[in-house]
């Protein structure tokens, strides 16, 4: 276990208060969305990758949080969707186009599109992601604003968009434009510990995957059910968001959504899930 | 709150006699009204707190709902199908808004 | 790292409890006032073990959002139903969380939705019938604080 010390014991040590520490690992149970979608959530992890299996974050939840998310009107994430296909069909800026205008009906032009962003953006040199792909499109195809992080229904039209690949394997391209560096970043990134906690990405979600942090079920940190309804908020939450909240919570400065960390990081953690089947909106607790 | 928007799952029909299960669901942030913003003030209530179901006018099932429900309210309840019909749903929101929907069912 | 494993714990929790949709900062509903409003809902009459069952996770994952299901056994005719079943919680800052109200079309008096607990505590469900009956059946439901963030 690389870069496992004393932050480490500490985690043990705060999970082993909680009343709920001591089962641990994923469930084993298989998701099905509807009685109808068999979805992948748990698969071999990539070459190069540091654990053996790739498993979703919806092995780790509660069989009252995972049954939500296996029925499509229960998950009250799926309320967000429909909003976003309103704004999928919403007509905005000088041009007087909607998305639907050029891209028609989302559920043929957008099925497994989500699942292979981040993609090169040879235009900016930089890796773009569905969230700035949506803002790439307003502003120079519908003359229109570009949505504020988080706001506008960005995090809503982003779930639309990526609904429409639910079952999709997530499968980025590396090969792409210089994506390899910007995995190499992102590479960093994770495995940087920062704040007071002195903690990284990998504190909790490789080496601890699995144990509880106090009463929390500590997942893999896959991002393949992004954005995700999270029954703390009552709300979709984005992966910046969740990105920012993890760094906040080791009690440090946190980058700006869509910086280049944390661009780097999405490539990177999005890469970590490559294989499991596209869950937005999934339900986390 | 404007966005609010309500989702209905009823069977599309069943036989004279079955119970059917109506599950509903609808956006909306109820606040509590126990919570504070950044400054310390008090965010003001603002919740849906009444739900209504009729079936053919005929009252169904109805609730009287607290600030201590969820955020984007769940509801699930039974109904005893005896005709083909509509079932009609009403959400009440704290400023006077009435959210509402409807659903045919057949018999079979 | 100057912080200790104690200041963490309660820093964290703090956090954590604020965020639950209440304010952490209050007077929370008491068994006894519970009571109070189980007897106004019951009409004076004193509940008693019944046909009643509250289904609520023993554990939540998040108070923000609990599952919670009701059903009473009922024949469900004109003679004899359940009107209303309420749930009320004791460690709120109100106790009170939803009345359900039935009619004979409800089929069965069965429903589910989901609640906020702002701590662990017990849920008390309570339910009328048409003949005047009153049943209340009560379960404890542990509400997890999360991860450092809560």
């Amino acid at each position: 276990m690389k870069k496992f010390g004393k932050v480490g014991a500490v985690l043990v040590t705060l999970g082993a208060l909680s009343a709920v520490a001591l089962a641990g690992g994923p469930v084993d149970q298989q998701l099905v969305i509807d009685g109808e979608i068999e979805m992948i959530t748990r698969t071999e992890a990539p070459d190069g990758h540091p654990l053996d299996e790739v498993i979703s974050g919806w092995h780790y939840r509660t069989g009252e949080t995972r049954a939500l998310e296996a029925d499509t009107f229960e998950n009250p994430g799926m309320l967000f969707v429909e909003q976003g296909e309103a704004a999928w069909n919403k007509i905005e800026g000088t041009e007087g186009k909607s998305c639907a205008s050029c891209h028609g009906d989302a559920s043929e032009s957008m099925a497994g599109i989500g699942a292979q962003y981040p993609k090169w953006d040879a235009d900016s040199g930089k890796p773009i992601n569905v969230e700035l792909q949506i803002n790439k499109c307003r502003t120079e195809n519908m003359g229109a604003e570009p949505l504020p992080f988080d706001k506008g229904g960005q995090k809503e039209l982003t779930a639309y968009i990526k609904h429409q690949s639910l079952g999709t394997p997530v499968s980025i391209d590396l090969d792409a434009g210089d994506m390899q560096s910007w995995w190499k970043k992102g590479e960093e990134v994770y495995y940087t510990r920062t704040g007071q906690l002195n903690l990284s990405c990998a504190s909790c979600h490789e080496q601890n995957n699995g144990n509880y942090i106090r009463a929390d079920h500590l997942s893999q940190g896959n991002i393949n059910g992004f954005p995700t309804y999270r029954l703390k908020q009552g709300a979709l939450v984005s992966v910046h968001n969740r990105f920012r909240g993890c760094i906040r919570d080791t009690r440090a400065e946190f980058p700006a959504a869509f910086s280049d960390e944390l661009m780097a990081l999405e490539v990177y953690v999005t890469w970590r899930g490559s294989g499991l089947s596209v869950e937005t909106p999934g339900v986390r607790q | 709150m404007a966005n609010a928007k309500p989702r209905v799952k009823v069977p599309k029909s069943a036989s004279a006699g079955d119970i059917i299960t109506i599950k509903t669901l609808i956006s909306h942030k109820m606040e509590s009204g126990q919570r504070k913003d950044k400054e310390g003030n008090v965010i003001p209530r603002s919740i849906i707190n009444k739900f209504e179901c009729s079936f053919n006018g005929q009252p169904v099932f109805s609730c009287d709902i607290d600030p201590a429900v969820s955020a984007n309210p769940y509801l699930e309840f039974t109904a005893k199908v005896t005709e083909a019909g509509t079932f009609t749903f009403k959400w009440t929101d704290d400023d006077g808004s009435i959210y509402e929907q409807s659903k045919d069912i057949a018999l079979k | 790292m100057k912080l200790s494993r104690r200041s963490v714990l309660s820093l964290s929790s703090g956090a954590a409890l604020a965020l639950v949709g209440f304010n952490s900062k209050q007077a929370f509903a008491n068994a006894e006032d519970t009571m109070k409003a189980v007897m106004e809902f019951a009409g004076g009459v004193e509940p008693a073990d019944g046909p009643l069952s509250l289904d609520a996770p023993e554990i939540a994952e998040n108070g923000n959002t609990v599952p919670v299901s009701v059903s009473v056994e009922s024949p469900m005719t004109e003679d004899d139903y359940v009107q209303s079943v309420a749930i009320f919680a004791e460690g709120n800052p109100s106790p009170d969380v939803i009345t359900f109200n039935f009619t004979p079309m409800s089929g069965e008096a069965s429903a589910t939705t989901r609640m906020r607990l702002a701590k662990t505590q017990n849920v008390v469900a309570v339910a009328k019938t048409s003949t005047g009956a009153v049943f209340m059946d009560k379960k404890e439901v542990k509400v997890t604080i999360g991860g450092c963030g809560g």
